[in-house]
């Protein structure tokens, strides 16, 4: 069977579209990077593809807001295609800035257009880069998270990440629909964090800095109704390999990103 | 009819960002303020009618969720709430603005075609007592730059929609060829030429001979050409050089600072894996099928006028020195010193920002390039001295990747120049000359100009077209814009064969720029390309899909000239071989005097004081955790940070260095580590000693991680006062015979080095002159064939034995004990005679995975690295003094085997079951178990005696001492 299409959308300012690329491939799909100019010149459609995944980075410099340019062209240029990919059920997933973008152009929670959330400046008023521990919610509706068991241990990197709703009574909503598919968490016991996770109690509040921006209901993720639309702030594709866990050489290993993108790639793969 | 309307958005309460601004107003003394709300500002200037500005608002400026809006014709009066003042803030025309650019470019696709012109701006109201005085000193010290900023007390008058002055371009020619001595110089002052009479009369004599006067567009090139920046004068020149050590002097003929020691020392290693030193852009070494490039840069003098936009070009500009080698930038590193963040406003010279300013815009600016080019920055330091407050030091350091033999660099006659990137403005004119001079307290006013303000994203979109260009092969040189702009640029690509540009074809910001102006503009984000005409097409389709800007400005000729035109007009016409060989050689005095130094005395604390003592050193703000802007930076873009900044059980410990697997080679374990060593206190007691221990330092930290000895390179960075007074020059001579010796010694050859002289202050009110430190950073890359095999820090196991490795001697000058008073007298750290010897046999042992954690001894010694050790691996340790390996001459001593800072020595953890194998690797070096790791949370240090511990000390005190903030530095990373 062929693997499915992946889709790393490029806008001027992306900097992580290539270890979102090598975390596809590792899941076993086949990534292309393309740069939003030929997208908007009609040499390449979305419909060709049977994933998306808008990657990190810098979009237009974050100017008048990270994500906001990237979500406006997206809204004026290809709202007609995305609308359509999402409806049809196809994986969507928006890293750091990728989410922002989701989210400003409307698809997260959903649906689109209109924005019902957003992402602004972290409480600590600053960039920040640290490893964070995500758990899955246990209703999460994502198909991105079905069946994740383990703990992602993988780092964030951002200054605008601290999630916003239009309505914040809006959250037990949003936490009982299961549209808030990963959260961060905090090991009770900081010595006793490389094991099992189902070993690894947490805090019922993460508290800063397990939860880095400030999050309400420290959300790390936003999903849509329907589970193919994910957006997360944390980079699971800074932890695709072993040696890149923050305490390899203590001998702690587990918590990759992986499973996040085996699971996107697998529902693509319906797609083919 | 045009109108201009003035947008102001407001975060809802709760959402605006944090900042430290309240924190920031107190330190200036302003104590009454309450309250301060941000607004963000845009100015629209054409066509447009409430419907358009309605749109923008909603499609474009405003998000829904967090924030308000308010709008209204430009000239009508905001509303200001009751007892509220307010400070506004715009940027100066034609300074770099992407908000607005931005603006433009989406005004247009929603079609509003009306639109003609954009600007931004902040706006701050105010509540509190603050009086009309103290309004002007938060502008005109905190919230406004003047170099790029004009600001208000209350509304903005914006600049847009206003005509703009019609300047004609021209080309002067400027009579030089009858001045007298006199008169050459003051041309050279006036214009900020900065050259001195012997290299006015060579361009006097250049321009008899050929019979007429020379253009601006000519002076400027020449005077750019040769700089102190561009062409290292100091660092060519023949020096004199008389040396007194006690009652003995001698003096000797140096024929070249650079030749004599830095590119004698690399020729006479003659390592194999170097690939280019001292001739590309950055130094390149061999790295499997690829080739690891790597340059560190300065910012100095743009960072003490202009923190954030002086740090930011300095990365962007290292970065495009990667670039520029054709490499991939990889990973970057920053090493950072400022004045105390506790000085006293009052005492500062007149024009000088206080140093937590100039600390937060300098951070801030590091993290902005870094961060949105997307390259991890992965090693640094921050270093605190008095001496630096006037003269903040910004070494940015930038790594890249090749595929080997991937950058071409001979550009042939025939061959297009191409300029790519970003557009040309009157940014940074005169950078190249101005960072050769003197900072007086007028420098702000006079070279405003010099000061450049960064498009990361824009360097990020033209690295992505250069490497696609480079793979595909379609240019046979390349050069980035730096100091001295196209006329660096060009005219080094064109020495051998000769060059035309039509300057009038170059793109600009705006217009109105003279033709020198363009020629010598420090503009950033620009890079030129020497590119075959039958490349054109392709280059172009590249730009072009990544809305890439580039422009055929010229060609190569053949002819050996530098010929620049504008329109018709012919502008410049000089031969290369004046213009690059022209230049005549100066002749300087220097003078080196050892210092007197009083009996060596030394504390030998125990219990109480030494705990204080040992606290008070890790609380130390030049030791202490600077987690808080590690953690502002990303090291974890690209994938490829193996061993981490912060390193230990919650990644809160110090690393000796990063361990790098570029992506681009991640089949392989291949990787690198960087290091870097600083420490400007050894050169107050002998700038030699300074050297050898920052070449040892550097060293320590790569090997520490798992780097090979026999693969290190090492960088040079001096920063230092004005060379031709003889004691700065004989301070440099000294440190530079140090340089030569430790890269011999432990056979790294240096690949590359840059040099920022000058580095004095004179406040021209009273007089006072003011030079930094002598200033030596040495930063090291080194090769691991295994990246799994990478060692750090931390101790991982209960009861495994801790050795120490190299010989320790009372080595107590300019050591962080001395700092603290309890020494004085000693000699500062020499050469450690069996380092090499000792470094190779400890990496033999971290790839037989015998060590599981290594740390190098460096500021504090033995016992600061042991607490570091111990409080990163969250497990206490027991040290006794009594087996530390001591040379035969010295009687041991409490005091000196715990804090001297001896080079050449490792503290390392290893396993009892790896024990005689790990001896056996050592065998015949200096190296003693000298205690163990244990499961109680506490250190305990057994002295010489060896009977009762001289000190008993909880992990948590010293987790709290080293981790505590900066003193005066933002709040806010307790976790």
């Amino acid at each position: 069977m062929p693997a499915p299409r992946v889709l790393i959308l490029h806008a001027s300012g992306t900097n992580r579209d290539r270890e979102a690329a090598l975390a596809c491939a590792a899941a076993g799909g086949s990534p292309e990077i393309v740069h939003m100019n030929r997208l908007l010149a009609g040499e390449s459609r979305l419909q060709d593809y049977q994933m998306i995944v808008i990657p990190g980075g810098f979009s237009f410099g974050d100017d008048l807001g990270a994500g906001r340019l990237w979500a406006f062209d997206l809204g004026l240029h290809l709202r007609e295609d995305m609308d359509a990919f999402v409806a049809a059920g196809k994986p969507v997933m928006g890293i750091c800035n990728g989410f922002q973008t989701l989210v400003k152009a409307g698809y997260l929670p959903g649906p689109a257009p209109a924005q019902r959330a957003s992402l602004t400046f972290n409480r600590q008023g600053h960039f920040e880069c640290r490893w964070v521990r995500l758990r899955a919610g246990p209703s999460s509706v994502s198909l991105f998270t079905e069946g994740l068991q383990e703990d992602i241990l993988c780092p964030v990197a951002h200054g605008e990440g601290r999630l916003a709703l239009e309505d914040p009574e809006d959250m037990p909503r949003l936490l009982s629909g299961g549209l808030v598919p990963l959260r961060y968490v905090a090991a009770e016991d900081l010595r006793l964090m490389d094991v099992a996770s189902a070993q690894v109690p947490v805090r019922a509040a993460a508290g800063y800095p397990a939860n880095p921006n400030g999050s309400l209901a420290d959300a790390a993720a936003l999903c849509n109704a329907e589970g193919n639309v994910l957006g997360l702030m944390p980079h699971p594709e800074d932890h695709i390999d072993p040696l890149q866990h923050p305490r390899w050489a203590r001998g702690a290993k587990g918590g990759l990103g992986l499973s996040l993108f085996a699971n996107g790639v697998r529902a693509a793969a319906r797609f083919l | 009819m045009d109108k201009r309307y003035r947008i102001e958005v407001i975060g809802r309460p709760g959402e605006a960002p944090a900042g430290y601004l309240q924190d920031d107003i107190r330190a200036l003394g302003i104590q009454g303020v309450d309250r301060v709300e941000r607004a963000a500002l845009y100015f629209v200037a054409g066509e447009l009618s409430v419907g358009d500005i309605e749109t923008l608002c909603r499609a474009l400026l405003v998000d829904p969720i967090l924030q308000d809006v308010r709008w209204a014709e430009a000239h009508a009066a905001a509303p200001l709430p009751e007892s509220a003042q307010r400070i506004e803030v715009g940027l100066l025309p034609g300074v770099t603005d992407t908000v607005a650019d931005n603006i433009r470019a989406r005004a247009r696709d929603l079609g509003m075609h009306g639109l003609t012109d954009v600007a931004t701006g902040e706006s701050y109201t105010i509540w509190g007592r603050v009086s009309t005085a103290e309004l002007r000193t938060l502008a005109e010290r905190l919230l406004h730059n003047a170099v790029i900023q004009y600001y208000s007390l209350g509304q903005l008058e914006p600049h847009i929609g206003m005509p703009l002055r019609n300047v004609q371009p021209e080309t002067e020619s400027v009579p030089l060829r009858d001045l007298g001595d006199e008169g050459l110089l003051a041309l050279s002052r006036s214009r900020t030429l900065s050259l001195d009479l012997a290299e006015m009369r060579a361009v006097q004599a250049y321009f008899r001979a050929e019979g007429r006067e020379p253009t601006d567009v000519e002076l400027e090139s020449l005077a750019q050409t040769w700089s102190e920046h561009c062409v290292h004068k100091t660092f060519r020149a023949r020096v004199t050089y008389r040396e007194t050590i006690g009652a003995d002097t001698t003096v000797e003929q140096i024929d070249g600072l650079l030749k004599t020691y830095l590119q004698a020392a690399t020729r006479s290693i003659n390592a194999p894996f170097v690939r280019s030193a001292f001739v590309d852009n950055a130094g390149i070494i061999a790295f499997g099928d690829h080739e690891l490039s790597f340059k560190v840069e300065t910012h100095n003098h743009p960072s003490a006028l202009e923190p954030f936009g002086g740090a930011n070009t300095g990365v962007g500009g290292v970065v495009r020195d990667i670039m520029g080698v054709s490499a991939r930038p990889i990973a970057n590193t920053d090493v950072l010193c400022f004045g105390p963040l506790d000085a006293d406003p009052d005492t500062l010279a007149n024009g000088v920002l206080h140093p937590r300013r100039i600390y937060n815009g300098v951070v801030h600016g590091v993290e902005d390039y870094g961060n949105k080019m997307g390259i991890p920055t992965v090693n640094g330091a921050i270093y605190f001295h008095p001496g630096y407050t006037a003269n903040p030091l910004v070494y940015c350091g930038c790594a890249g990747i090749a595929p080997a033999g991937s950058h071409p660099r001979g550009a042939q006659a025939g061959d297009l120049v191409v300029v790519l990137g970003g557009r040309t403005g009157r940014d940074g004119l005169h950078g190249a000359t101005f960072s050769s001079i003197e900072l007086t307290d007028e420098t702000g006013v006079t070279s405003g100009g010099a000061v450049q303000i960064g498009n990361p994203i824009a360097e990020k979109m033209t690295l992505d077209a250069l490497l696609v260009a480079r793979d595909a092969g379609l240019y046979s040189a390349i050069t980035d814009c730096g100091a001295g702009g196209l006329s660096s640029a060009v005219s080094e690509m064109g020495e051998e064969t000769g060059v035309l540009v039509q300057l009038d074809r170059v793109p600009l910001k705006y217009q109105g720029l003279s033709p020198w102006e363009i020629w010598l503009s420090e503009a950033q984000e620009r890079m030129v390309i020497a590119v075959p005409q039958d490349n054109e097409a392709a280059l172009r389709g590249i730009c072009e899909a990544r809305s890439v800007e580039m422009t055929v400005i010229g060609s190569f000729t053949g002819d050996g000239r530098l010929h620049l035109r504008y329109g018709e007009e012919s502008v410049a016409d000089l031969s290369m071989a004046f213009l690059h060989g022209g230049l005549p050689r100066r002749d300087l005095a220097a003078e080196w005097v050892a210092p007197s130094r009083s009996a060596p005395r030394v504390d030998d604390l125990a219990g109480r004081a030494l705990a204080e003592a040992l606290l008070g050193m890790l609380r130390d703000p030049n030791v202490r955790s600077k987690e808080d802007v590690v953690r502002r930076y990303d090291h974890e873009v690209q994938g490829g940070t193996v061993v981490k900044p912060l390193v230990g059980t919650r990644a809160h410990g110090p690393g000796d260095a990063a361990v790098i697997r570029p992506l681009d080679t991640a089949q392989g374990w291949a990787g690198f580590a960087l290091g870097a060593a600083f420490n400007p206190a050894y050169g107050d007691v002998d700038p030699y000693a300074m050297a050898i221990s920052a070449i040892d330092e550097a060293v320590r930290n790569v090997v520490s991680v798992g780097g090979d000895p026999d693969r290190t390179a090492i960088l040079d960075n001096f920063c230092w006062g004005n060379p031709s007074y003889p004691d700065r020059l004989g301070s440099l001579v000294r440190a530079l015979k140090g340089c030569y010796d430790g890269a011999l010694h432990y056979r790294t050859p240096f690949i590359s080095g840059k040099d920022s002289l000058n580095n004095e202050y004179i406040d021209t009110r009273t007089g006072h002159q003011v030079a930094i430190p002598p200033s030596l950073l040495i930063s090291s890359i080194a090769l691991l064939d295994d990246v799994r095999l990478a060692c750090t820090a931390d101790l991982k196991s209960e009861g495994s034995a801790l050795y120490l490795v190299g010989s320790t001697a009372p080595e107590l000058g300019g050591s962080l004990y001395e700092a603290q008073g309890y020494a004085s007298g000693y000699p500062a750290p020499g050469l450690a005679k069996v380092g090499p010897q000792t470094a190779r046999a400890l990496h033999r042992a971290i790839r037989q995975r015998l060590v599981s954690a290594c740390h190098d001894c460096s500021e504090g010694g033995l016992a600061i690295a042991l607490a570091e050790m111990a409080m990163s691996g969250d497990l206490g340790a027991a040290l006794h003094l009594s087996a530390v390996p001591v040379a035969k001459e010295h009687s041991a001593q409490d005091g000196w085997l715990l804090f001297s800072e001896s080079n050449g020595r490792y503290l390392v953890e290893v396993a009892q079951e790896n024990r005689p194998a790990f001896e056996a690797c050592m065998n015949g070096l200096p190296c003693s178990a000298v205690g163990q790791i244990l499961g109680s949370q506490t250190l305990v240090i057994y002295g010489v005696s060896d009977d009762e511990p001289l000190l008993t000390l909880p992990l948590a005190l010293i987790e709290q001492a080293w981790r505590g903030h900066l003193p005066g530095a933002a709040p806010g990373e307790e976790s």
